[in-house]
């Protein structure tokens, strides 16, 4: 995949670039806004990583002056703002997610695969599988092997996003934030006890385990073991 | 509405009492006036007829009844504004330019007033008159008056009009008061949107300042300069806090990065890879402790007010608690929602949840195994309340003021993990919405709560423009 870093941080770009490229990623990387737009703008790239505040221009236009230029590559902002009203800033200006500074590299990683998935038109459909494990989205019924599942709305919310990222890393504050609408720390971490549940209602009782926790990251949720 | 509204000022009240003390006054002085000068002129009249009475009494006693008559006949002739009417024993009349007089007022030796009738121009009139009749020897009467029709008409344009005048009056303070505490209403007005609409985030608001150099105008320039040193304020902490945030911010992003690094180069089962780990624990503590405080600071400092607006807190108690139910089942505490109807207040939406969630964190982490939490939004008498309730050990009396503060933790919670900033915040967002954090002993057990101000017709007024 091909990636946009604008970050004028050039110890943090590199180590993201570094990471990135590590991770099996094309990257292309600018330190300031004017080259970053430059670039987004006569390339094709899969995802946009872009810091919020940049040289000679910010962070927020460059993604206001993509969008104008009906570039729509997605786009993850890294800020080291306060949080609260930022955020809403960012996504109002045309970004599609938002991390806060210092963020684990795993967290961004599976940001950018989710916003990378996003693209495809996949998003419609109405009826997700994983293994022998299907979701009906119409119908909101749930079953493995043929067995129906019985799930309360929210436990629904948060498999069908775990499926709909299958074979992906999904992070527990990309659950919290999709699944629950929070952007805040839990303290005590919730998420876990909410997949416990979750997986004792699809996986117990089978051979194949589905949902599997990746350490140090969050949880995925794949046929093969 | 508006008039009742009107009514209700207190510059209203004062105008109303301030009118109806002077229209008092008013037809007091006029009434003593009034009454003062009618003694008066009585009294002349009075005189008038006695020194008539003692005069003809003389001219009686000189020349007989004959003489008197003669007397009375030559004066009542003379059609001035002395009037005689003599009797005889049978009270018919022997001289005197009256035709008699009503029964009633036959009082002797008394001042009387009577009405009579005369012929002025031709026409008949009846007019008003005061006398006195004495007895003469021998048991004639002589009535001898002076027509008082002039007085007697002022008397009675006086007391038609009187009260008129203090209506009008009173009518007249009325609506000038009325104008006037509208035009004041009106200032007030302006001066409460603006304080809504600031409260409501828009800071660069201002009170409008007429051009008539007024009381109002005044306390419009000084609350602006107060407006502005505010702002500027503001605008100081919330640059502190981001340059704050971004100082510290970048070296820690920096300080994670190199140890991730480090830890993806490394061979996993290591010694090393372990404590690359732990410092990377270590450094994520230190970033949660610090994206904590500087919450905390940007609540107090009301930078993150701009997303004000009415919210349901049932909702918002319903999906903090759902986020939180698996944990306390796990825990083997119950954790309930009692229901209850809409409870609107102006708030942040996120911010409140965090809010709940630490007091629910706290409530599940601190209550023993068979404890119950129950959480619920409650519009009460003193305000709108969202409570977190739990069966634990509860905050003694005393310590309830501290633990609030920053990093306050009881050495009874020690072995639980936290940071003690958890209730900081919870009283940082209260006071972001005008709200108090509230802890009591809920026997046994915490009873928190947040009890937000009801929402005022201002604050919801500025929340709809
Ligand atoms: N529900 C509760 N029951 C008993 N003690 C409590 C409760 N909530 C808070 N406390 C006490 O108040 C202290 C401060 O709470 P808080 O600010 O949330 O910090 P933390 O939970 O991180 O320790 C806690 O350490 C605990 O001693
Ligand atoms: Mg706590």
């Amino acid at each position: 995949m091909r990636i946009l870093v604008i970050e004028d941080d050039l110890e943090a770009q590199r180590y993201l670039v570094n990471g990135l490229k590590e991770a099996g990623h094309v990257v292309d990387d600018a330190a300031d806004g004017d080259t970053g737009l430059t670039l987004a703008l006569s390339r094709p790239y899969d995802v946009a990583i872009v810091d919020r505040m940049l040289p000679k221009m910010d962070g927020l236009d460059v993604v206001a002056e993509m969008r104008e230029h009906s570039n729509a590559t997605p786009v993850l902002f890294l800020s080291a703002l306060s949080e609260v009203d930022d955020r809403v800033k960012g996504l109002k200006a045309g970004g599609d997610d938002y991390l806060t500074k210092p963020y684990a590299f795993v967290e961004l990683l599976a940001r950018i695969d989710a916003l990378m998935r996003r693209r495809s038109p996949s998003s419609v459909k109405t009826r997700l599988q994983v293994g022998d494990l299907e979701l009906d989205l119409l119908t909101r019924a749930a079953k493995r092997s043929g067995t129906a599942i019985d799930l309360q709305p929210r436990e629904f919310r948060l498999l069908e996003y775990l499926m709909r990222h299958a074979g992906q890393v999904v992070t527990r504050t990309m659950l919290l934030e999709s699944v629950w609408e929070y952007h805040f720390d839990p303290q005590t971490n919730v998420i876990d006890v909410h997949i416990s549940r979750l997986r004792a209602k699809i996986d117990k009782g089978f051979e194949l385990p589905l949902l599997h926790t990746v350490r140090g990251a969050g949880y995925m949720i794949r046929a093969h073991a | 509405m508006r008039t009742l509204s009107v009514l209700r000022t207190q510059a209203f009240r004062i105008v109303f009492v301030y009118v109806a003390v002077f229209a008092l006054s008013v037809s007091a002085l006029l009434g003593f006036t009034y009454w003062n000068t009618e003694r008066a002129l009585d009294a002349q009249t009075d005189q008038i007829i006695d020194a008539e009475i003692t005069g003809l009494s003389e001219q009686y006693q000189r020349l007989g009844l004959r003489g008197l008559a003669e007397v009375v006949m030559s004066r009542s002739a003379h059609g001035g504004p002395g009037l005689y009417l003599l009797l005889d024993r049978g009270r018919q009349p022997i001289a005197g330019n009256l035709d008699g007089i009503p029964q009633s007022t036959l009082h002797l030796g008394e001042q009387i007033e009577f009405d009579y009738e005369r012929r002025v121009e031709g026409q008949l009139e009846r007019r008003r008159a005061r006398g006195r009749i004495f007895s003469l020897m021998g048991g004639f009467q002589l009535l001898v008056a002076q027509d008082v029709h002039e007085r007697y008409l002022t008397e009675k344009l006086f007391s038609t009009t009187l009260p008129w005048t203090v209506a009008l009056m009173l009518l007249l303070g009325l609506v000038g008061g009325g104008l006037m505490s509208r035009n004041m209403l009106r200032r007030l007005d302006q001066i409460n949107r603006t304080a809504g609409e600031i409260f409501a985030g828009d800071l660069s608001r201002r009170v409008p300042v007429s051009r008539a150099h007024d009381e109002f105008d005044t306390l419009a320039e000084s609350l602006n300069r107060m407006l502005d040193r505010i702002e500027r304020l503001m605008k100081g902490v919330r640059e502190v806090t981001d340059s704050v945030a971004h100082d510290l911010r970048t070296p820690l992003n920096r300080l994670r990065n190199r140890l991730e690094d480090t830890l993806r180069h490394l061979d996993t089962s290591g010694k090393e890879a372990g404590e690359i780990e732990a410092a990377m624990r270590e450094t994520d503590q230190i970033i949660a402790t610090f994206n904590a405080l500087l919450l905390i600071a940007e609540a107090d400092a009301g930078v993150t007010r701009g997303a004000m607006a009415p919210i349901d807190l049932v909702p918002v108690a319903d999906d903090v608690a759902e986020l939180y139910a698996p944990l306390a089942e796990e825990k083997g505490v119950t954790l309930d929602i009692k229901p209850a109807g809409a409870t609107m207040i102006e708030g942040n939406r996120s911010l409140i949840s965090q809010a709940l969630a630490n007091l629910i964190d706290n409530a599940i982490k601190y209550t023993p195994e068979g404890g119950h939490v129950s959480v619920w939004p409650a519009v009460t008498p003193v305000g709108v309340d969202l409570t977190v309730a739990d069966t634990g050990p509860g905050i003694p009396e005393a310590e309830r003021a501290r633990v609030v503060e920053r990093f306050v933790r009881l050495e009874t919670s020690r072995n639980s993990p936290g940071t003690g900033l958890g209730l900081s915040l919870v009283a940082a967002v209260a006071r972001l919405h005008g709200a108090r954090l509230i802890l009591d002993d809920n026997a046994p057990g915490l009873k928190a709560v947040i009890r937000f101000p009801r929402p005022s017709p201002v604050s919801r007024g500025a929340a709809r423009r």
